[in-house]
């Protein structure tokens, strides 16, 4: 049951101590853990938008490079000049030398045919009237186009552009090397799976993916989504994985510049540094546990041995208390009792008075009477006895301080008892310290408490056998120790031999109070007593005195 | 308190006894008379006082506790008016302090009932000188 209250009392001790720390710490794990991973996402996107903004800047420098060029080379040069094969041939040379990054060069007329041309394929006198760049280039003077197959069946983009000369108007056209222009745009992959590529106003890829994905098809990305400057986004790809797209139109909003990247390859690093969390917390509340658990079991351990000790007192407290009132009332019946007993002991004198005259001494019955009276005396006198020891043990004086010497009160209080004991074949050693300190106490009732347990162990025995008694001193205190070799005191007996009234002896032995008296005197003497006995081998009674220093006179 | 007697035998001790159980007041007066006393039976420490007005006494027993007048009291009293009287305690209250007291007060011997007749006696006439 007491068992219960505790393991109870420790469950709630460390439910709560678990509660109030296991709080703290997983909050400031998730928050920390959700802040990082934060600060982490911001981190990456600001490189993605950077990476973005640095390339597509790259991306705008290298067409208007080659506008430039192309722009200077026509502003230079007339139609005419432009006409002949070896001076466009020349030109080119010039261009790619300067700027590098073009595939052929092309002088086209009003009506759309090709003048001269300078490259790889065969374009000479093809005509461009009916192809949509040709209108763009009427139109704007200066055009670039978006990646379109032409004549060659090869996805390629142009930078053309219009000059009058004259009444006569002719275009220049270049083509941009795709090899050169996909490099740089390619510059802007990063990791395992991170892209760039370019897609058009309609969705259309501009250059090569790197993971598959025709130049020309419809990209899975709505360019509607990027507004102006560079836009952050996230998106799940066709797989559902989750990627993170920076983008910035180029070329006059009409082509966009895309870096796409696996948002968890990114966050790696942070799952990693997530795992390494998670073990930290784990361990943390590893070690909150056995702690808790070991320092509330310890706790509840001190607890339990300190309310028992408590209880223990309060046990003694109970039975000091009980002797108490037991000692009042066996004052009072003492003094209730004396009275009626006083007269039964005189009308038994008187007549015993009455006996010694002439007429009665002739009845028949004579020595009945007198027998009888002679009973009734020892009877009172047998009452007078408990009486007496009733009183002595509710006698509750304020000890008498002097000087005394334990052992010269345990030699002397011996004496009393020597002549019965040696009658009785009973040898009383004694085994005492010398040099035990003198002490304040009160002699008689030392003597009363050592003739108490002197006579118990002389009466245990009976006949033959021997007493040991002991003294010596052990730290502030001093020991005195009774020990007999007799039957020894049942164990269910033990816990009651100090109560008064309770006695082994024979009827009309022992009044029962001798130990209780004992008890009472010991208490008020400021020391202890307690018994050691073993069925069949003896008892030990040992009283514990303080050693109360005399006072300088 | 049962006689007055102007003429005194001075071989005969004359006792005052205070205490009121009457029944063991009865039997120790017939005990004590058989033995040669003059025994003044009082029942109370006023009946007592009254008698010793009326007569002398060589010696007074008596009880500590009795209803009218503690026995205390009147050992002391009886000290005031008559100091040759002796006094003995005769009481069932064993208690050592209110021996120690009636001592003190000016008793010359402590015995508690019930108490041995033949002592009761020899301590008289130890008392007495006789």
């Amino acid at each position: 049951m007491k068992r219960q209250i505790y393991a109870n009392l420790q469950r709630k001790i460390i439910f709560i101590t678990l509660l109030v720390s296991f709080i703290p710490l997983i909050s400031l794990s998730v928050i920390i853990y959700y802040q990082f991973t934060q600060v982490f996402r911001n981190k990456i996107e600001e490189q993605i938008e950077y990476r973005a903004r640095v390339q597509s800047n790259a991306i705008e420098l290298f067409l208007k490079e080659r506008t430039a060029i192309l722009l200077a080379m026509a502003d230079t040069y007339t139609f005419d000049y432009l006409a002949e094969k070896n001076k466009l041939e020349r030109i080119f040379q010039i261009m790619n030398h300067r700027v590098g990054g073009f595939i052929d060069l092309g002088l086209i007329d009003s009506t759309g045919r090709q003048i001269a041309y300078v490259g790889p394929y065969n374009l000479i006198s093809l005509n461009y009237y009916s192809q949509p760049w040709f209108r763009e280039v009427e139109s704007k003077g200066v055009y670039i186009s978006d990646v379109f197959l032409g004549y060659r069946q090869v996805p390629h983009f142009i930078i053309a552009l219009q000059r009058q000369e004259n009444n006569r108007r002719w275009i220049l056209r270049a083509t941009i090397d795709s090899d050169v222009f996909e490099s740089l745009v390619r510059a802007a992959q990063v990791g395992k799976t991170g892209d760039a590529f370019i897609i058009n106003k309609e969705g259309s890829y501009q250059t090569l993916l790197r993971f598959g994905g025709e130049i020309l098809s419809k990209s899975h990305l709505d360019p509607t989504l990027f507004g102006e400057g560079t836009t952050v986004l996230e998106k799940a790809d066709k797989d559902g994985k989750k990627i993170l797209y920076a983008a910035r139109w180029l070329k006059k909003n009409s082509w966009l510049l895309v870096i796409s990247q696996d948002a968890s390859e990114e966050m790696t690093k942070l799952f990693k540094t997530k795992r390494i969390e998670i073990v930290i917390v784990a361990l943390g509340c590893l070690m909150i546990i056995l702690t808790t658990y070991f320092t509330t079991h310890l706790t509840i351990r001190r607890l339990e041995t300190a309310d028992r000790e408590v209880n223990e007192l309060n046990a003694q407290l109970v039975h000091s208390d009980k002797l108490a009132a037991l000692g009042k009332m066996a004052a009072g019946v003492a003094h209730e009792i004396n009275n009626p007993l006083a007269v039964i002991a005189e009308k038994t004198g008187w007549m015993e008075d009455l006996l010694t005259e002439e007429d009665f001494q002739k009845s028949q019955h004579f020595a009945e009477y007198k027998k009888s009276l002679g009973k009734i005396e020892e009877h009172v006198e047998r009452a007078r006895k408990v009486i007496h020891g009733m009183l002595g043990f509710a006698r509750r004086m304020e000890p008498h301080l002097e000087d005394v010497d334990i052992n010269e009160v345990l030699t002397q209080t011996m004496s009393f008892l020597e002549s019965y004991a040696r009658t009785n074949n009973i040898v009383i050693e004694k085994e005492l310290e010398t040099d035990l300190p003198i002490i304040a106490s009160d002699r008689a009732q030392l003597q009363q408490v050592f003739l108490n347990l002197l006579t118990n162990a002389v009466d245990a025995i009976g006949k033959d056998g021997n007493v040991h008694l002991t003294s010596r001193r052990i730290d502030s205190e001093i020991a005195i120790s009774v020990r007999d070799n007799g039957p020894g005191i049942p164990k269910e007996y033990q816990s009651r031999v100090f109560e008064p009234f309770f006695t082994t002896k024979q009827s009309g032995k022992g009044t029962g109070l001798g130990l209780s008296v004992t008890y009472t005197l010991v208490s008020s003497m400021g020391g202890t007593i307690d018994l050691d006995s073993e069925e069949g081998k003896g008892t030990t009674f040992t009283v514990r005195l303080p050693v109360v220093v005399p006072e300088k006179k | 308190m049962s006689d007055f007697r102007p003429n005194h035998n001075p071989d005969i001790i004359r006792l005052l006894f205070v205490d009121d159980e009457k029944g063991f007041v009865n039997v120790m007066a017939k005990r004590l008379s058989k033995r040669g006393f003059d025994v003044i039976k009082t029942f109370s420490g006023p009946e007592a006082l009254q008698a010793l007005r009326k007569a002398d006494f060589d010696i007074a027993v008596v009880d500590l506790k009795m209803e009218e007048m503690d026995g205390i009291e009147v050992i002391k009293i009886l000290g005031k008016m008559t100091p040759d009287l002796p006094v003995i305690i005769l009481t069932g209250h064993g208690d050592e302090n209110a021996a120690r007291e009636g001592i003190k007060s000016g008793a010359v011997e402590y015995l508690t009932k019930p108490c041995d007749f033949e002592e009761l006696v020899r301590k008289i006439k130890q008392v007495l000188g006789k």
